[in-house]
């Protein structure tokens, strides 16, 4: 911008450039992944460390346990992860089934779970996942008894962190023959799912409908309960109080296949002040722990997940940072990126199909760009990598096991982060909002 | 076979009859006093026969493969929900969600159903000898819904190719779901599902309702229709 003008605060030039792409279009605009704004996140708390009045573990040779059981509060048959981090529903449709066979390759030799999405379970997915997690969302796209009984775990969709209070969205260039078929769905058509499930609209019906899964399932399968982070204290009240083994709170930062982008920007709240949220609900009805509480949301590294579990949660769940070591927005093949009118590191045409790495399309070529076992090495070496740092933070903060991390071990960086998270702005004593 | 549900609970009732072995044990089963209970036959995977004497609460019957099941009573939300294949017969009236999301199999209503019967139907073939209430078949993918009596409003709302044959009136229709011409196939495919339901009806009283596919794909000179 040259030094003499000066820039309208409220209308920068993007805004007008939307304002203008809106006036010629009449039309939302729709895309994939995540917020772009920037909103108080795990960056804006730190560690303490061990110093004088803490104790350390040494950083290379004591053992720092990482597994953590998840659905023991009514499930016949638990799931011990060896990490707690998990992968995130994404639906085959939405990425490719070589994404999904990679994701599955690499969760299971690190000892953790995948997730289906919506559209059902692929023979890809559930052949590579030592541990699946079946979504139940409201389309029911692919629904059957005999998956549910193949599944490890069963979670019921009720919201996502990018767009809670929204159904899903898949537009009509990923509907090929195999991704319609399973959906019973014409090939070609723009899918918009219902925001709401057919069959129970409250939690006291929702209890009912866990009754009846449990009964299909012979009371083995845990029951998650994924919600958006829009009223996090109570949802999680609810998820409790409906029955649920697990709660999986996905934060505004988290990503989606497809969807308007006002949505993405505007609706639902930030993982920070979620978790924090969610974690009083689970305290004040003496259930923390008992009712394992999974965040997901804008998770990138060890930190990320150390901070999430110093707060209170048993586990996280990755998504976006998932497709991206699987070469989501990679500098490789830049001209497509440039057809789709994007770089490497800001696209986010997931919902174009023309995913220009292969992992989030249907079409054949694309997708042939994506080997299965070398991307699913890639997803191990990140999980690796992320496990090593939430261990190394543990010991550096004297923890023999990542879940006895607590809020204590956390200062803020800012006010705002010091009144999301609750913890103390750092240098201080002082936690906004509290006496 | 007999079960009472007075004298044993929900869960041993159900662990039987979706384990039943096909060789040793009998293929008929009679559960008595259901009292409103949830998920009564939910999950079933064998042809076998049972017969429910009494009324039911929700998701009866849910996710049934193959297993024919006749309540003798009415039936709470979600008759039927999602069920694969096989045969579900409801004496009396059915609430809400009535064989949502079903891929196949027959779901009969000889009462009235409430709202959303057949909702996100995806294969199913519901038959209601009453009536149904609002919002019937709202995104319907796949199979048949027969009408009988007259359908509330906002029938078959956001329809893909699923079909709706009603006899009665229809207060109205949802966002792209049109009348169309009742052809001879249509004749002879509702004709086909009376014979094999043994009921006596004539298809030409019945008028067809499905998708008028201009929704199919968002346009933005359609958006006045939602």
């Amino acid at each position: 911008m040259k030094k003499d003008l000066k820039e309208f605060k409220t209308f920068p030039s993007s805004t007008i450039k939307e304002i203008q792409r809106a006036a010629n279009e009449g039309i939302y605009q729709i895309r994939g992944l995540g917020a772009k704004r920037k909103v108080p996140d795990f960056d804006d708390l730190v560690f303490l460390g061990a110093s004088m009045s803490r104790y350390p573990l040494e950083g290379y040779r004591e053992t720092c346990n990482t597994s953590v059981i998840l659905g023991d509060r009514f499930a016949k048959k638990p799931i011990k992860l060896d990490i707690p981090i998990t992968i995130a529903g994404m639906s085959f449709g939405a990425l490719g089934a070589n994404a999904k066979e990679a994701l599955g390759r690499g969760a299971s030799e690190m000892g953790t779970s995948t997730t289906t999405g919506d559209g059902g379970m692929t023979q890809e997915e559930r052949g590579s996942s030592k541990y699946l997690v079946y979504q139940l969302l409201p389309s029911r796209y692919g629904m059957n008894p005999d998956d549910l009984r193949k599944a490890d775990a069963i979670e019921v969709v009720v919201g996502q962190g990018a767009k809670p209070g929204g159904g899903g969205m898949l537009l009509g260039q990923k509907i090929n023959k195999r991704v319609a078929g399973m959906r019973t769905l014409p090939e070609g058509i723009d899918q918009r799912s219902a925001c709401r499930h057919p069959d129970w609209t409250g939690p006291d019906d929702l209890e009912i409908k866990i009754q009846e899964l449990r009964e299909i399932t012979n009371w083995e399968k845990p029951i998650y309960i994924k919600v958006g982070a829009a009223r996090p204290f109570y949802d999680t009240t609810l998820a409790v109080k409906a029955g649920a083994d697990v709660v999986v709170l996905d934060g505004m930062q988290g990503g989606t296949a497809a969807t308007q982008d006002v949505f993405i920007e505007h609706v639902g709240i930030p993982t920070l002040g979620a978790l924090r949220e969610a974690v009083d609900a689970l305290k004040e009805l003496n259930m923390h722990r008992k009712v394992q509480l999974i965040v997901s949301g804008g998770i990138r590294s060890g930190a990320d997940i150390a901070k999430a579990m110093a707060m209170g949660a048993d586990a996280v769940s990755i998504g976006s940072a998932a497709m991206m070591a699987l070469n989501c927005n990679a500098d490789l093949y830049i001209e497509d990126y440039k057809k789709l009118g994007t770089e490497p590191g800001y696209c986010h045409h997931c919902h174009t199909g023309k995913c220009p790495v292969g992992v989030a399309t249907q079409d054949p070529k694309l997708e042939k760009r994506l080997n299965p076992i070398e991307a699913g090495k890639r997803i191990k070496n990140y999980l690796t990598t992320l496990t090593l740092e939430l261990q190394t933070l543990a010991r550096a903060n004297g923890k023999s096991d990542v879940r006895n991390l607590e809020p204590e071990d956390l200062a803020a960086l800012t006010v705002e982060a010091a009144a999301m998270a609750r913890v103390p702005l750092a240098g201080t004593d002082w936690i906004p909002g509290k006496k | 076979m007999d079960f009472d549900l007075n004298k044993q609970n929900l869960r041993e009732v159900n662990q039987h009859l979706q384990n039943v072995d096909r060789k040793k044990n009998t293929r008929k089963f009679k559960i008595s006093n259901p009292q409103g209970q949830h998920a009564i036959c939910a999950g079933l995977k064998d042809d076998i026969d049972v017969t429910i004497k009494g009324h039911t609460g929700y998701y009866c019957a849910g996710m049934n493969q193959k297993a024919a099941i006749t309540i003798h009573g009415n039936v709470g939300t979600g008759v039927a929900e999602n069920m694969m294949s096989g045969k579900i017969i409801v004496k009396g009236n059915a609430s809400q969600s009535a064989g949502a999301t079903g891929h196949g199999g027959t779901l009969i209503i000889e009462g009235d159903a409430s709202s959303r019967c057949g909702i996100s139907m995806k294969g199913i073939d519901i038959v209601v000898k009453g009536s149904v209430g609002h919002m019937s078949a709202f995104m319907a993918q796949k199979g048949n819904l027969v009408v009988m009596g007259d359908a509330d409003a906002d029938l078959g709302d956001s329809i893909y190719e699923a079909k709706i044959f009603v006899k009665g009136k229809v207060k109205s229709l949802g966002a792209d779901c049109v009348e169309k011409k009742m052809n001879k196939k249509n004749i002879d495919e509702l004709t086909k599902l009376f014979k094999k339901l043994n009921i006596s009806e004539d298809p030409k009283k019945f008028k067809r309702y499905g998708s008028s596919r201009n929704l199919y794909n968002f346009k933005i000179d359609n958006v006045g229709a939602y």
